[in-house]
C-alpha cells in the first residue's frame, strides 16, 4: 500500500496548542495551511464514540474571529449575510452564510451578538483571509469598524454529554443556564472567556473563547478536571474525529456540501435565508431561486451494500450520473456507510434508490432523512 | 517503535510476505496500519485470481482513507482472509497474524528475494518518516 506521508512544512500556521498536539501524540497534518492533529493515539473510531457518549476536547483555535463594532453592526451584517441578525438578543449566536450575488455560499458562520453595536463573525479557517477581504469591500461607509482578531484568540471546543459537569468545575458561570445557541462572558479557570453553547457534533457541549496564550492553560485544565486517560473521561479528538461527528449530525462542511458554486436552496439551507428580512448579497437570486424551484438538491444516503462511499464519487440513478458525494466515510456511532451527496431535484425524494460509483463498482445507497444521528434530549 | 518480523520479507509499499514453500502469505505491516489508523474495510480477490508483481490486488479503508494494497509477488490467489468481512479492526490488531490478507501460489518463487529484509524494511521506513 502506498503511504501518504504528511511531511510538515515550514510554512504551515499553528495553533497556540501545536506543541501540546505533539506531546499528546497527535499525528499532525496540513488542513487549509495549518498543521493540526487529524487523530490521536486513541484513534478516530475511540474518539468519535468517546464524544458521544462521554466528551471530547477539540482544538478549533485555527478558526477565524472577525469583530464588528459600531452603530451599524447590525445592518452591515444583515445585508452581507443571510440569516436574520436583527432577531438575535444579547448573549445569542446565530448560524448563518456570507453569500454572493448568485446566492452561493462565500463561507458559513457564527454570527455573536455581544450587544447592538459589537458582533463577532466566527469563520472557518481555510477561508479566514478569503472572508476578511469579502467583508472589507462590501463595507460601504456604514458606522462601524472591523477588525481581524483571529490570531488573538484560541478556541476550545468540550463535546459531550459530560462537557457541562467537566467545564462547570472550573467557571464560577451557571452553565445550564446558558440556553442552546447562547453565550456569556466570564472567567474559565481564571481567564476571561466567551463560553457558547455551541458545537460541530450533534452534541451538547461548549466552545469556550479565550486569549490565545491562555490556551495551553485551558486546555490542560479540561483534560484534568474531565479525567483524561480514564476510560470515561474526556478524550482530545483530531479532525478527523469531527468530521465524521458533524457528518453524522447532518451538517456541512464548507468546501464539500456548500461552496461558491452550490446556493444555500440546494443546500438544504432555506432556514437560514431569511428573503423577508430585507435585502441582502443574493437575496433577489435566492428569491428567484425559490419561485422557480432549484434543479439539484442536496440528500443524505446510506450505502445498502459492503463498500464505503467517499467524497467526489458518482451519484448514479438508472444508467446516468448525476451527481457527486460531498462527503462520504464511515459513521462509527451509527455503524453505517453514510454520506452527503448532490442529485436531481425531482430525484431526492427520501428513500429513493442510487448507486455510488465506488471506483468502479456500483455499490447501493438509499436516500434517507437528516440528521443521520440525532441525540435523544 | 513499529513491530518488523525477523521472518518476513517486505515490499517498499509496506506489504509483508511469509513464505511457506511456494506459498505466500501477505498483508501489511504495522507500520502501514498504524500510519493508516482505524481500518473498517478490506476489499480482498476471489481465490483463482492471478496478479502479476506490483499489482493492486484490494484496498484497505481507514475512518479517512482508502489505500491500495499491491502484491509484492506474483502468482494465483489460493486462499483469502474471509474473517477480514466480519472483522477488518484484526489488521490493526494483529497485522502479521489475524491481520493477513491473502495466500498466493507463487509463479516465481525467486521474486522473493528481491524483496526488503527486516532489517533494511526498518530502514526504508526510518528514512520515509525523515
Amino acid at each position: 500500500m502506498v503511504i501518504k506521508l504528511t511531511a510538515t512544512a515550514p510554512q504551515l500556521k499553528e495553533t497556540p496548542l501545536n506543541r501540546l498536539h505533539r506531546d499528546l501524540g497527535g499525528r499532525m497534518v496540513d488542513f487549509g495551511g495549518w498543521d493540526m492533529p487529524v487523530q490521536y493515539p486513541a484513534g478516530t473510531i475511540e474518539e468519535h464514540l468517546r464524544t458521544r457518549n462521554h466528551s471530547g476536547l477539540f482544538d478549533v483555535s485555527h478558526m477565524g474571529e472577525i469583530e464588528v463594532r459600531g452603530a451599524d453592526a447590525i445592518p452591515f451584517v444583515n445585508r452581507i449575510t443571510s440569516n436574520d441578525v436583527s432577531k438575535l438578543i444579547d448573549g445569542q449566536a446565530q448560524y448563518s452564510a456570507l453569500t454572493t450575488p448568485l446566492g452561493t455560499v462565500v463561507d458559513d458562520l457564527l454570527v455573536y451578538r455581544f450587544s447592538q453595536d459589537h458582533l463577532l463573525l466566527v469563520v472557518n479557517a481555510g477561508t479566514t483571509e478569503k472572508d476578511w477581504d469579502w467583508i472589507k469591500s462590501h463595507h460601504a461607509g456604514e458606522n462601524l469598524q472591523l477588525k481581524n482578531v483571529s490570531a488573538e484568540y484560541c478556541q476550545i471546543a468540550l463535546q459531550g454529554p459530560d462537557a457541562i459537569s467537566i467545564l462547570q468545575q472550573l467557571t464560577e458561570l451557571k452553565l445550564a443556564d446558558i440556553k442552546y445557541y447562547h453565550f456569556t462572558t466570564g472567567t474559565v479557570d481564571g481567564v476571561p472567556s466567551i463560553v457558547s453553547r455551541t458545537g460541530y457534533t450533534g452534541e451538547d457541549g461548549f466552545e469556550v473563547y479565550a486569549a490565545a496564550d491562555k490556551a495551553e492553560q485551558l486546555w490542560t485544565k479540561m483534560l484534568e478536571v474531565g479525567k483524561a486517560g480514564t476510560d470515561t473521561g474526556v478524550l482530545p479528538c483530531g479532525l478527523a474525529a469531527r468530521n465524521t461527528l458533524r457528518l453524522e449530525a447532518g451538517m456541512s462542511l464548507y468546501g464539500h456540501e456548500i461552496d461558491e458554486t452550490t446556493t444555500l436552496l440546494e443546500a438544504n439551507l432555506g432556514w437560514i435565508c431569511k428573503l423577508d428580512k430585507g435585502d441582502f448579497i443574493g437575496r433577489d437570486r435566492l428569491a428567484q431561486q425559490k419561485e422557480s424551484g432549484i434543479q439539484r438538491r442536496l440528500v443524505g444516503f446510506e450505502v445498502t451494500e459492503r463498500g464505503i462511499a467517499r467524497d467526489d464519487q458518482e451519484v448514479v440513478i438508472g444508467d446516468e450520473r448525476v451527481g457527486k458525494v460531498t462527503s462520504g466515510s464511515p459513521a462509527p456511532f451509527l455503524k453505517k456507510n453514510i454520506g452527503f451527496a448532490y442529485v436531481p431535484a425531482e430525484q431526492a425524494a427520501v428513500g429513493g434508490e442510487i448507486k455510488i460509483d465506488v471506483r468502479g463498482r456500483l455499490v447501493g445507497a438509499q436516500i434517507v432523512k437528516t440528521p443521520f444521528y440525532k441525540r435523544a434530549r | 517503535m513499529a513491530n518488523v518480523p525477523e521472518d518476513l520479507h517486505y515490499s517498499k509499499d509496506h506489504e509483508w510476505v511469509r513464505v511457506d514453500g511456494d506459498i505466500a502469505t501477505i498483508g501489511i505491516t504495522d507500520y502501514a496500519q498504524d500510519s493508516l489508523g482505524d481500518v473498517v474495510y478490506v476489499e480482498v480477490p476471489k481465490p483463482g485470481d492471478e496478479f502479476a508483481t506490483n499489482e493492486s490486488f484490494g484496498s484497505v479503508e481507514s475512518v479517512k482513507a482508502v489505500s491500495e494494497v499491491f502484491t509484492p509477488v506474483s502468482g494465483a490467489v489460493v486462499e483469502i482472509n474471509e474473517s477480514l468481512a466480519d472483522e477488518p479492526e484484526s489488521v490493526n490488531s494483529d497485522p502479521y497474524g489475524k491481520g493477513w490478507m491473502i495466500r498466493v501460489k507463487m509463479s516465481n518463487p525467486g521474486e522473493v528475494d528481491s524483496l526488503l529484509t527486516a532489517a533494511e524494511y526498518e530502514d526504508f521506513t526510518k528514512a520515509e518518516k525523515e
